[in-house]
């Protein structure tokens, strides 16, 4: 860098573009920098002194909070029984706030030292051209074109076609590894566990629901069965990953409305009962779940995207970015009066796919 | 000039002054004021007092049906069979099988009687006390069957060990995130709904009132009866609630817990509003002075 006081900006060049534009004007002199105005604390030494004590008060300051921040990690108490503050978790105010303080004061600090104290004046540094000089474009030319003679890569073809080969086959251990990503989803789109009379259960409690328990503005959301069953040894039948999937696919809400209200589609006569209709709870847009239901009007919301569909008129979308509307369970009663499923969904639940167009 | 003239005169004088103001923009408004002073005095004058149990709801359903002509049968009709505007909306809903729970939420909340018609009924000083709120729900439950108020014990974890009560809480809280967090937030704070609705929070709401609304499901509100949620399960999701209303905020300022809306306003207006104001401070002018320094150049 070069300092502006004694580098003045060079005037022949602004001489030359002006000349050759309009002739006779003269060029306009460069005013160079205006002189340095100097702060406060460069001329008076007890300002100076003061604004010194200021930046090393912030910096010891700084010192007391990672100090206060060491006692709060210690003393205050996490887990089961915290300690609280005002209704707040007091170990999380505490370091937090004593961390966020000891590094602000740290930069206002110094901040504080180059305002007041550091050199301020000013300085200039030339532009320079982008382009590199000619002797340099010319010697990495002749570097390039000896080093491509000496590899004899343009004499010895076999040796650059093999080469050449095997950085190619290096993809396919890439392709192979992407495909461990998981397994190809195959059909699993299509279909849900649910299946021909298996039982509607309330979601979370597990219990079955009687038809003649549920009263018109009911809702209840509700799963398959089989997520809640368990085979003769006690263990559960669905676990784990697979569970969460099925789970995450066949969720339902069940609700209840007034016959009247209801729009029968064709070919959907028998898949209510008595007002009580069955939706997917998965959103068709990207599959949020949702149950925001407006008991009046019918419509259930999705807080994500706002889509929403008409639950007494087959699930249609009625706002929203959602492009189908949410696939209906068809129901029946079995002999117990407890609720069950016809069979499954008749079209893929949840987002469309590449697939299905 | 007897001395009844002059009372009569006097008594004349006294209507003409009235008279004056008779058609004053107040009069109407001091009319009605003092029609209700009059008939709240009279009515706590000569209301029945309570006495035996039979004989006592009649009373109470006889009060209820004064209070109801009075204050609800204009949106809802003389006999709860709601009234129907020319459009074929309701005006009022009618009331037969709402059931006394229904009534204790929306009068004890303040929501009926309502002050205007609206998207959604507002939350405001209840109008009833507690006797005239028992006494409408008793009367409108005479209009058909209906869930009752529920009682203390209906809700309370009385009686149960501790071990019995943690339990609860915590299928009360699965109950809970499960079927009511879709509207009224994790937290209970409650959210917006579609045309300028709002799903309210539950957070100071009593455990009578929450355990009526999924009762009867006011408003909008899906109802939750005890076919759907038994009464075993509302009692752990308002022992659930309570545990949340308590709970201190761990994390720090939840904002409300309104997620992403409240959160990226209070980033984007106060963490990148101080970034913005600290980089004014790094590059503002600092003073300046004319004089020079004393002694020789400046590092």
């Amino acid at each position: 860098m070069s300092d502006a006081h004694d580098d003045k900006t060079p005037v022949a060049r602004t001489g030359d573009v002006s000349g050759n534009a309009t002739g006779n004007l003269p060029a306009i002199p460069d005013p160079g920098l205006p002189p340095h105005q100097w702060r406060p604390t460069d001329v008076d030494e007890r300002l100076a002194k003061r604004a010194e004590r200021q930046v090393a008060a912030m910096f010891m300051l700084s010192s007391v909070f990672v100090l206060l921040f060491m006692v709060s990690y210690f003393a205050l108490k996490i887990g089961d029984n915290q300690t609280t503050f005002a209704g707040f978790g007091a170990s999380n105010i505490a370091l937090g706030s004593t961390l966020g303080v000891a590094l602000l004061l740290i930069g206002v600090g110094i901040i504080q030292w180059a305002r007041k104290l550091m050199g301020d004046h000013e300085i200039v540094e030339m532009r320079h051209p982008a382009r590199s000089s000619d002797e340099d474009r010319e010697g990495t030319l002749e570097a390039l074109n000896l080093g491509l003679e000496e590899s004899g890569i343009g004499r010895r073809p076999l040796v650059r076609n093999s080469l050449l080969g095997a950085v190619g086959l290096l993809g396919l251990p890439a392709v192979v590894m992407l495909r461990d990503l998981g397994p190809l989803p195959g059909d699993k789109l299509y279909s849900t566990v649910w299946k021909p009379r298996m039982r509607v259960v309330r979601d979370v409690i597990g219990t079955p629901i009687n038809v003649a328990d549920i009263e018109i503005g009911d809702l209840v959301n509700a799963q398959p069965e089989i997520i809640f069953a368990v085979d003769e040894e006690g263990e559960h039948i669905l676990e784990g990953v697979e569970l969460q999937v099925a789970k995450s696919k066949a969720a339902i809400i069940v609700l209840r409305m007034d016959p009247s209200d209801i729009t029968v589609a064709k070919g959907r006569e028998n898949w209510s009962i008595d007002g009580i209709v069955c939706y997917s709870k998965i959103c068709t847009h990207v599959g949020c779940p949702i149950s925001l239901n407006e008991r009046k009007t019918h419509h259930l919301l999705c807080p994500c995207h706002q889509s929403t569909f008409d639950l007494a008129d087959s699930g249609k979308v009625v706002f929203g970015p959602a492009a189908r509307s949410l696939p209906q369970l068809p129901l029946m009663v079995d002999e117990e009066g407890f609720l069950m499923a016809q069979s499954d969904f008749t079209e893929p639940v949840g987002p469309s796919f590449w697939e299905r167009g | 000039m007897t001395r009844k003239d002059s009372h009569v005169r006097l008594l004349n004088r006294t209507a003409g002054r009235l008279s004056r103001h008779r058609r004053g923009r107040l009069a109407g408004l001091v009319l009605m004021i003092l029609g209700l002073v009059l008939t709240g005095t009279l009515y706590s004058a000569f209301a029945p007092a309570q006495a035996g149990s039979a004989e006592n709801n009649d009373a109470l359903v006889a009060e209820g049906r004064e209070l109801f002509l009075v204050s609800c049968a204009f949106c809802h009709g003389k006999n709860g069979e709601g009234v129907v505007t020319i459009n074929g909306t309701q005006y009022g809903p009618p009331l037969a099988g709402v059931g006394a729970a229904a009534v204790d939420f929306q009068v004890a909340t303040g929501r009926m009687p309502m002050a205007q018609p609206g998207q959604q009924s507002a939350v405001k000083p209840r109008v009833f006390d507690v006797e005239e709120t028992a006494a409408l729900a008793a009367y409108v439950a005479t209009f058909g069957p209906g869930p009752a108020i529920p009682n203390e014990s209906d809700y309370s974890l009385e009686g149960m060990s501790d071990a019995e009560r943690e339990e609860a809480i915590s299928r009360g809280g699965q109950i809970f995130l499960t079927n009511c967090t879709a509207c009224h937030n994790f937290n209970g704070n409650g959210g917006a709904m579609p045309r300028g609705g709002a799903a309210p929070s539950i957070l100071g709401t009593t455990p009578e009132h929450i355990y009526e609304a999924m009762l009867t499901g006011p408003g909008n509100m899906d109802s939750f009866s005890n076919g759907n949620i038994s009464p075993e399960e509302k009692r752990d999701v308002i022992a659930y609630i309570a545990t949340i209303r308590d709970q201190p905020e761990y994390g720090g300022f939840g904002l409300g817990g309104l997620g992403p809306v409240s959160e990226g306003l209070f980033g984007w207006v106060v963490g990148v509003g101080g970034l913005v104001g600290f980089a004014i401070w790094i590059a503002a002018h600092t003073t300046r002075t004319t004089k020079q320094p004393t002694k020789g150049a400046d590092a």
